[in-house]
């Protein structure tokens, strides 16, 4: 019985660690984290008042003390944080490349003119100087 | 290029003697190999930052594309790891409109000489990609290719990192252009291996495949 319990409770964390990370930055994902984080400190606030009732939950579940519940849940919201945190530095990574890529085109004259390469090649310490080929 | 002033002097002078147009994309360097480049007859691309190996490529090609008489586009790596004959007939294949990617495959022929282990890597890897995209390759991770200017169109290479070896073999399968591959060899000398790619690398690539 207690197996299937706890299988079942594994199932689950992986399953909401899972829609929570894949569910990328809207706005109605972030305010459902943002719920489940204030849950989270409550039910922890709330543990240090009455230790017993946490454990109480915690038996109900098939989890034997209430703090290893709340050490549960501290992994999926830790496993949480982790996957919203490597998006959002991918994300900005992807800006930055595009950015970066962005310059290094514009700093150089565009192939074919072959006059004002040697021109530049002659300087070869400029960098970040404007782009030759007129404005945007 | 990222750090090369000991080689890519000689990389791209091998190059030009080949070939009319070489760019150097230089990903942040900071021992002077921007100018050894420029001074070796390459145009120099310059990342502000390092951003990898995969970026590197796709802003290379996106250089290249902005030619109106482009006909061809040869990655090759600036270590000094391939061989400009192999370069030389691979453009051939694709300027004589046998295909439209010749792809370098180290295992064709019996030229390159690589440890077990690593050879065992690499062909999982080509395997994978296989299952994965149905291109049968015999290579997955060779830096030496050619494109026409159809196909470097279609590239989108957002894998900065090495993962982009994976990311383009998929970007090619969903264009299904006639592809070839061509047999080169890597010369690994004391000075590729002490810059290549540990093994554990591999590692990092998955990861950055599996977390998208």
């Amino acid at each position: 019985m207690q197996i299937i319990v706890q299988i079942v409770l594994v199932l689950a964390v992986v399953i909401m660690s899972l829609a929570l990370m894949r569910g990328g930055s809207n706005a109605r994902h972030l305010a459902i984290r943002r719920i489940m984080l204030v849950l989270f400190a409550c039910v922890a606030a709330f543990s240090i008042f009455f230790p017993e009732l946490l454990t109480r939950v915690a038996h109900l579940m098939g989890i034997g003390r209430g703090t290893d519940l709340v050490l549960y849940g501290l992994v999926v919201s830790f496993l949480v944080f982790m996957a919203t945190t490597y998006q959002r530095f991918r994300h900005m990574e992807a800006a930055l490349t595009k950015l970066s890529r962005r310059i290094a085109l514009d700093e150089v004259a565009l192939p074919g003119a072959r006059d004002e390469q040697q021109r530049r090649a002659d300087q070869p310490d400029r960098r970040l100087t404007p782009p030759a080929h007129g404005g945007q | 290029m990222y750090n090369e002033a000991s080689v890519v002097g000689t990389v791209i002078e091998g190059l030009r003697e080949e070939f009319p147009n070489v760019v150097c994309v230089d990903d942040g360097s900071t021992d002077g190999s921007q100018g050894i480049a420029r001074a070796a007859g390459a145009v120099v691309v310059q990342h502000p930052v390092n951003l990898g190996q995969g970026a590197a490529l796709q802003t290379g090609i996106e250089y290249a594309l902005q030619d109106p008489g482009l006909d061809c586009i040869i990655t090759f790596d600036a270590d000094g790891q391939h061989r400009v004959v192999d370069a030389r007939a691979m453009a051939d294949r694709i300027l004589s409109g046998e295909a439209d990617v010749v792809l370098g495959s180290r295992f064709l022929d019996d030229r390159t000489k690589l440890s077990a282990m690593k050879r065992l890597v690499l062909r999982t890897a080509a395997v994978q990609s296989r299952l994965a995209t149905g291109m049968a390759l015999t290579d997955a991770h060779n830096g030496l290719r050619a494109f026409s200017p159809g196909v470097a169109r279609g590239l989108h290479l957002e894998q900065n990192r090495m993962a982009h070896a994976s990311e383009l073999v998929h970007q090619l399968a969903e264009m299904n252009p006639r592809w070839v591959e061509q047999p080169v060899e890597i010369v690994y000398t004391d000075y590729s291996k002490s810059k290549g790619q540990s093994l554990l690398n591999s590692v990092n690539i998955v990861a950055d495949l599996f977390f998208r």
